[in-house]
């Protein structure tokens, strides 16, 4: 196996022009960290703390003020169809139906070659019998299979992923979960995927970043070696969560006093 | 339950129709007047119209000229404010200009549409080009300003060119609001031509309404041509909504 790492972030800084002419808003600072080939990692944070504006300038949206991201070895120089983003806001185009969302980059592509990773896609994510239905006869996390579906079908290396899930309900949370789980088991891509929800982060990933409130820094890095599928009673994944929870200053403990449960960061202001 | 429905849709207007007309006779009846035509008159003129064969010419040419002028303002209405809503420079440049000349009225316009084009069909079709453009333009420039900017950022990470982004995202992200400016266009069209028609030129509706006021107070006839322009009017309107079901579009409505 190679040890290059597919994603590298060195010492990355973000700052937004704030309100006020010549104020900064100073969200991301001294950003490290690696993603190694084939590894699904996942980034935590409280929101508005920078994940999505990180994520954004690993995938080309958005430009660093300060530091470098290289994936596969060369510096980030805008959205590359070999890495596709899967956006929080659902990005599957209404005007499409599911079989055209999902053929959608695959515009090189012959007709019978197009249709037959479709219908393979649409297997995967188990939308069999909607392929011609429009996104709005279809449920959120229906849609968001789409997008899933789409991102896959274009075969690219690396998927980010941007809270996909946030908008769904608890349950159809837990499937798309074990589904995604699942599917980068079998089509072995590396995936980056942003989440404020750290039980989301124990499920899925086998390593978390954690992340500070704004102006952001990595705070702690959480390698989960549990086995797959996770068995979300066991003292392994309690232990886990409760460590990436009390990482990010927070009680589980509902009551209790205000300032133990202060975050780190605020706590000690740099 | 929805066969009932469908019932109601057509026997209610229909129900209000029959009691407007009513009211009408019997206001015209009770007034005493003897130039305001009552409601069979006008019916009768209407088929003196059509034996005429006045009818069929005057419809043919107004519409004929709503065709070229409407036509004429999408061709330029809709990739000029695709341009606008897209290049901020553009838009800033052409705004103020835009926001300046859409509140004349096209009546105003009339005169110096005479002094151009002379008594020709040309001038109600550069009257009727005048406002429907701006309502198609506005409505382009707006839909490309709406569009979700997720919707670019999806296209742009599966590596687009500019002409396929144009024809995959852009245009079909717009198309819904594009057709409802389309649809107000269309409407502002048909109240233009008649007017236009009044002053501009000897055919049409609108001339067979000021014709028959000016030789011979002939008020059946009037409102013979009123009704008619309703009729066409609706049947126009109720053409465009069919573009607004199509389901490359229907997304762009609220559940309608
Ligand atoms: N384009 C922008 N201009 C100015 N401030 C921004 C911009 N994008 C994000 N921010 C600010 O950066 C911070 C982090 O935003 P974001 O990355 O969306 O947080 P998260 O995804 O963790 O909830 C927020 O305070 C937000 O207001
Ligand atoms: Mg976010």
């Amino acid at each position: 196996m190679q040890a290059n790492p597919t994603v590298q972030v060195r010492d990355l800084w973000m700052s937004f022009p704030g309100k006020r002419s010549g104020e900064q808003v100073h969200v991301l600072e001294r950003i490290n960290f690696e993603v190694r080939q084939g590894e699904f990692v996942c980034i935590v944070g409280p929101s508005g703390c920078g994940k999505s504006t990180l994520l954004n300038i690993i995938g080309g949206f958005l430009r660093g003020s300060r530091g470098d991201v290289m994936v596969e070895g060369q510096p980030v120089a805008g959205p590359d169809p070999r890495r596709i983003f899967v956006f929080q806001e659902n990005g599957v185009f209404p005007w499409l139906t599911v079989t055209e969302n999902i053929g959608f980059g695959l515009l090189k592509k012959s007709e019978p070659e197009r249709a037959k990773i479709v219908a393979h896609y649409i297997e995967m994510v188990g939308l069999n019998g909607f392929e011609r239905a429009y996104p709005r006869e279809l449920s959120g996390g229906m849609k968001q299979r789409v997008e899933i579906a789409r991102a896959l079908a274009a075969n690219p290396d690396i998927i980010y992923m941007d809270e996909p899930f946030g908008a769904l309900d608890f349950i159809t949370r837990l499937k798309m979960r074990a589904d995604l789980v699942r599917i980068w088991q079998s089509e072995k891509k590396t995936i980056l995927f942003v989440t404020h929800d750290i039980e989301e982060a124990v499920q899925l990933s086998d390593r978390v970043l954690v992340m500070s409130k704004r102006p952001a820094t990595i705070q702690t890095i959480v390698s989960i070696d549990l086995p797959r599928p996770r068995d979300l009673d066991s003292a392994g994944y309690l232990e886990t969560r409760d460590r990436i929870f009390s990482a990010m200053g927070m009680s589980l403990r509902i009551g209790e006093n205000e300032k133990e449960a202060l975050p780190i960061s605020a706590q000690q202001p740099v | 339950m929805t066969g009932k429905l469908a019932w109601t849709k057509i026997a209610l207007p229909l129900g209000v129709a029959a009691l407007l007309l009513l009211a009408w006779d019997a206001a015209v009846r009770v007034s005493g007047s003897d130039i305001f035509p009552r409601p069979h008159e006008v019916l009768r003129g209407i088929i003196q119209l059509i034996e005429q064969g006045l009818l069929l010419k005057y419809v043919v040419a107004s519409l004929f000229r709503v065709t070229w002028g409407f036509t004429l303002a999408v061709l330029i209405g809709v990739p000029f404010g695709l341009f606008l809503g897209w290049y901020g420079w553009a838009f800033q440049a052409f705004n103020p200009m835009i926001q300046m000349l859409r509140p004349i009225s096209p009546i105003a316009w009339i005169p110096v549409a005479i002094l151009w084009f002379k008594v020709t069909d040309k001038a109600p079709i550069f009257l009727i080009f005048l406002a429907s453009v701006f309502p198609i333009a506005v409505s382009a420039i707006a839909a490309v300003q709406n569009m979700q900017p997720v919707y670019l950022r999806a296209a742009r990470n599966f590596g687009l060119t500019q002409l396929q982004l144009f024809r995959r995202v852009i245009l079909p992200a717009t198309l819904p609001q594009i057709i409802t400016g389309i649809r107000i266009a269309l409407g502002v069209a048909w109240l233009v031509v008649v007017a236009a028609e009044m002053i501009a030129v000897n055919s049409g509706l609108g001339y067979l309404i000021i014709d028959a006021r000016n030789a011979g107070k002939r008020y059946d006839l009037v409102v013979a041509g009123m009704v008619m322009i309703g009729l066409i009017g609706l049947v126009l309107d109720l053409l465009v909504r069919q573009l607004e079901k199509f389901d490359e579009v229907r997304w762009g409505y609220a559940n309608r």
